[in-house]
């Protein structure tokens, strides 16, 4: 049996490895910028779920590297068994119900995050039709926006603080309108038109990927969506979305 | 010297190579008669390459498994003929070409299943090493789009259904009959035929990349419509799997039996060896999703080769029911996957440790709770596919909860451990590593149930990065242990144990170094199966590209190591790690038909540490096993007590 003072010092040692961890976390860059309000609420749920895991990763490697160090075999003890210890039913109680606890807290606190994410905001939001088909996104913009007749354009502009209510459609095969600096994606299926909603929050160009194997050109189907003042995003819908070269 | 007409009619490769061509043959009559015959403008032409090559698909390996013997028995009972009755002569291989032969021996059996797994393996690794190439840098052209989307499609195609299903088969397949202290398996003629299924299905995956257009090219997935419109290499994978998928529903079937009917006196259910239980739990799994999957490919077929439309959403067709169905086998598949790997953890870890199996039922609880609640969690790869949104509460609460078994589990493994005297070799290794990357792996599991996260991470190299840590982490690590732990068992030779460790250690160290940076990767942003990508993954690409180029050259120490001591390695005792359990009780290899005398399970497994504890005895006086209403079988020596 090993000493006190050995299991005292390795739980000191989890603690700090766990506290590493955690600040680990927060340091290292894992995600693209947040430039809708949804990101923020997903990267948030992100660090809960990291300081939920890293303990228990800690406590699993913990245990291994204690055992290795203080239960392997050692001289004459070649031919010995250990104690004939069959289970404590305390234990295994406990090592059910508090997993059990602690994933149905996660579950429900991410379902909170679902729900702020979809919920439609208090303010304006404006439908933005999407459409993939191999190997390019368009979007059209319809009267309800436009003021006037629809137009269809390769650019995506948004404006600024304003919710979007996307809404998807393919004509081909199977695409995913996946926005990483927004963290929200959905996949365009022919035959049905599927939604997210996006706030965005922070002027600047981000990435569109397709993100579900559609093909040859799968690799390339990419696109950028421009967050723009709102000011600017009437001028170019004015312009019945008139390419523009600058972005910002 | 038989003469070759003599070759050409017995059952064999020559017959099988024959039935090959027949098959070839009738294709191309039944695509003529039936085009012929109708006028209907589908089928303008009389002959049709596409038309011949998919009904090829389908009869050559039919007509290959009559020729090399595979339904005699069943057919001579047909047509009416006598059969003849099993004398056991094919039991046992002499030479290697044993192996290339219908042989109903569960152990030759068992190790033509391994070795073909490996094989297959190894050729999958190789295609990763491939994509990896191709990866290495933005925009390189080291292969074009086409051939990289068949290579990821082929790669996981022969890895999933040809090499971790099959390999757990297989090892089951020579281990579970021994540990529950019967003869055989349940069917032998039909364990047979399902290893023969295998090659066939995995040689017909690879051979797509012959296809006019080339390999199937849409993931192991397939998703429609894509797959619908692909070209003919599609149904290289779609009748592939047919043979891989019917495989494993023969051998699921022949375990139950076996468990359920041909346990020795004695071994009642909570006796049984965990790795007993969880190929029982993987069984019921097979038996039931399978037949998903099966239908899924079938549809596929239709609709891809007639134009059934079953997911042409222009012809009232339903694009997301094809991932209903799919991943209704597919989520259970990850269980297939793991479960058996779990059983060899168990095994390996009460062994090494001296130690009995901490909660010994509720290991075995918690595989049938696996069993129950795998069933409702499929619809977590779909967060994103655009169905009825309310069914991502229920599935994201099933998937949550699903990691409660799965946490008893690594308890109890954590707790077997403690004040164990732990033998650190190198099954115990893989163990060990298997419990680190494994619990990874659950982690990123448990945060993809949690539907935000889910929505930006999904499809992305964060999936890459978990899926890896699930199965190689996970499913390969325990593989290895196993074959490690029952190689001398298996073969009668003993590994070498310093080549062992360093397969340990550099497998461990570059398996992290690839795949732990896809987790970032994905949550920046780039999405998986692209042949190239925006520039900004660069760096950490190349690095991943060079990391797993080292994890791929730690796999030849392993094939090295195996093959050498196979050839040559130092005899092996009949029991080198003091296990209880029943194989360890015969000698290694173990005789034709395992036990001399019937053996009598008097207590639990993994009774170490119990002053005189055994797990089964052996009747004092030789009782002669009997198989199958054969002769009385008089094989010498190797019968071992155990020695406590
Ligand atoms: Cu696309
Ligand atoms: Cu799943």
């Amino acid at each position: 049996m090993p000493s006190r003072r050995s299991i005292a010092a390795t739980g000191v040692a989890a603690l700090i490895a766990t506290a590493i961890g955690i600040a680990l976390s927060y340091a290292i860059h894992w995600f693209p910028v947040q430039a809708s309000t949804q990101a923020k609420n997903t990267d948030t749920l992100y660090h809960v779920l990291a300081i939920a895991s890293i303990p228990i990763f800690v406590l699993v490697v913990t245990v291994i590297l204690f055992s290795v160090w203080h239960f392997r075999m050692k001289p004459g003890q070649e031919l010995q068994d250990g104690p004939p210890i069959h289970g404590n039913t305390r234990l295994e109680v406990l090592w059910t119900a508090f997993p059990a606890a602690l994933l149905l807290g996660l579950v429900s606190y991410s379902f909170v995050v679902l729900h702020d994410n979809e919920r439609k905001p208090a303010g304006k939001e404006i439908v933005v039709e999407v459409t993939g088909q191999q190997f390019a996104w368009t979007y059209q913009y319809p009267p309800s926006v436009t003021g006037g007749a629809p137009f269809s354009s390769t650019q995506l502009y948004l404006p600024n603080n304003e919710s979007v209510d996307f809404a998807i459609r393919s004509k081909d095969v199977i695409h995913a309108f996946w926005i990483p600096a927004f963290r929200l994606q959905i996949d365009a299926v022919p035959g049905i038109t599927t939604h997210y909603r996006a706030t965005p929050d922070r002027i600047g160009s981000y990435p569109v990927v397709c993100n579900l194997l559609c093909g040859v050109g799968h690799s390339t189907m990419r696109s950028t969506v421009h967050v723009v003042a709102p000011a600017r995003f009437e001028a170019w819908v004015r312009s019945g979305g008139a390419s523009q070269s600058s972005t910002g | 010297m038989r003469t070759t007409l003599a070759k050409l009619r017995a059952p064999g490769l020559y017959r099988a190579g024959l039935g090959f061509a027949i098959g070839i043959a009738f294709a191309t009559a039944i695509t003529w008669v039936v085009r012929s015959s109708t006028g209907h403008a589908t089928f303008h032409h009389y002959l049709s390459g596409d038309a011949i090559l998919t009904v090829s698909l389908i009869a050559s390996p039919i007509f290959f498994l009559v020729g090399l013997g595979g339904f005699d028995y069943w057919l001579y009972w047909a047509a009416g003929r006598p059969t003849r009755p099993e004398d056991h002569s094919s039991h046992g291989a002499h030479s290697w070409k044993d192996y290339f032969r219908i042989n109903t021996d569960h152990k030759v059996i068992g190790i033509q299943y391994t070795v073909t797994a490996f094989f297959f393996l190894l050729v999958g690794g190789l295609l990763a090493m491939l994509m990896r190439a191709q990866l290495a840098q933005p925009g390189a052209q080291f292969v074009d789009a086409n051939t990289y989307n068949g290579l990821f499609s082929v790669h996981a195609s022969l890895l999933i259904f040809l090499f971790v299903i099959p390999v757990f088969a297989g090892l089951a397949n020579y281990v579970l009959p021994l540990m529950i202290g019967a003869p055989d398996m349940a069917f032998p003629r039909l364990n047979a035929l399902s290893y023969w299924l295998l090659p066939l299905a995995g040689l017909m995956m690879l051979s797509s990349f012959l296809a006019p257009g080339g390999a199937f090219a849409d993931g192991w997935t397939a998703y429609t419509p894509l797959s619908i419109d692909a070209p003919i290499g599609q149904d290289f994978f779609s009748i592939g799997v047919q043979l891989a998928g019917a495989s494993s529903i023969m051998t699921a079937l022949n375990f139950l039996v076996t468990i359920i009917t041909m346990r020795a006196p004695g071994m009642s259910f909570f006796r049984m060896p965990l790795l007993v239980w969880a190929n029982f739990a993987t069984s019921l799994l097979v038996v039931i999703a399978t037949p998903f999957i099966a239908a899924s490919q079938f549809f596929v077929l239709l609709d891809h080769a007639l134009g059934f439309n079953f997911f042409n959403a222009g012809k009232g067709g339903d694009v997301l029911m094809y991932q209903h169905v799919f991943w209704f086998y597919s989520h259970p598949a990850v269980y297939i996957m793991m479960l058996p790997g779990f059983g060899i953890i168990s095994e390996v870890i009460a062994v090494k440790a001296r130690k009995p199996i901490f909660g010994y039922r509720m290991m075995a609880f918690s595989l049938l709770a696996i069993v129950a609640l795998g069933f409702t969690v499929w619809a977590h790869h779909m967060f994103t596919s655009g169905m009825a949104s309310w069914i991502r509460i229920p599935m994201a609460i099933t998937t949550a909860i699903i990691a409660v078994p799965t946490g008893i589990k690594i308890f109890s493994w954590l707790a077997t451990l403690w004040r164990g005297i732990l033998h650190l070799d190198t099954p115990m290794l893989f163990a060990l590593g298997f419990l680190t990357t494994f619990t990874l792996g659950g982690i990123s599991g448990v945060m993809l149930a949690m539907v935000p996260f889910d929505i930006h991470v999904s499809a992305s190299y964060f999936i890459v990065a978990h899926i890896h840590y699930v199965l190689f982490g996970g499913s390969l690590m325990t593989i290895f242990a196993g074959v490690y732990y029952w190689f001398p068992k298996m073969t009668g030779r003993t590994f070498d144990e310093r080549l062992g460790k360093w397969h340990f250690w550099t497998t461990f160290v570059f398996f992290n170094l690839t795949f732990a940076p896809m987790h970032i990767l994905g949550l920046e942003g780039m999405p998986r199966r692209v042949a190239t990508y925006a520039s900004k993954f660069a760096d950490l690409n190349l690095f991943i590209s060079i990391a797993s180029f080292a994890l791929g050259l730690s796999t030849l120490i392993f094939v090295y190591n195996i093959v050498t001591s196979w050839r040559g390695g130092p005899r092996a005792a009949a029991n080198p790690w003091r296990g209880l359990t029943l194989e360890w009780q015969v000698s290694s290899p173990p005789p034709i038909f395992n036990f001399d005398r019937v053996p009598t399970v008097v207590g639990g497994p993994y009774e170490y540490g119990v002053p005189g504890a055994v797990h089964g005895i052996f009747a004092p006086a030789p009782v002669p096993a009997t198989v199958g209403g054969g002769a009385p079988v008089t094989t010498g020596g190797g019968v071992h007590a155990p020695s406590e």
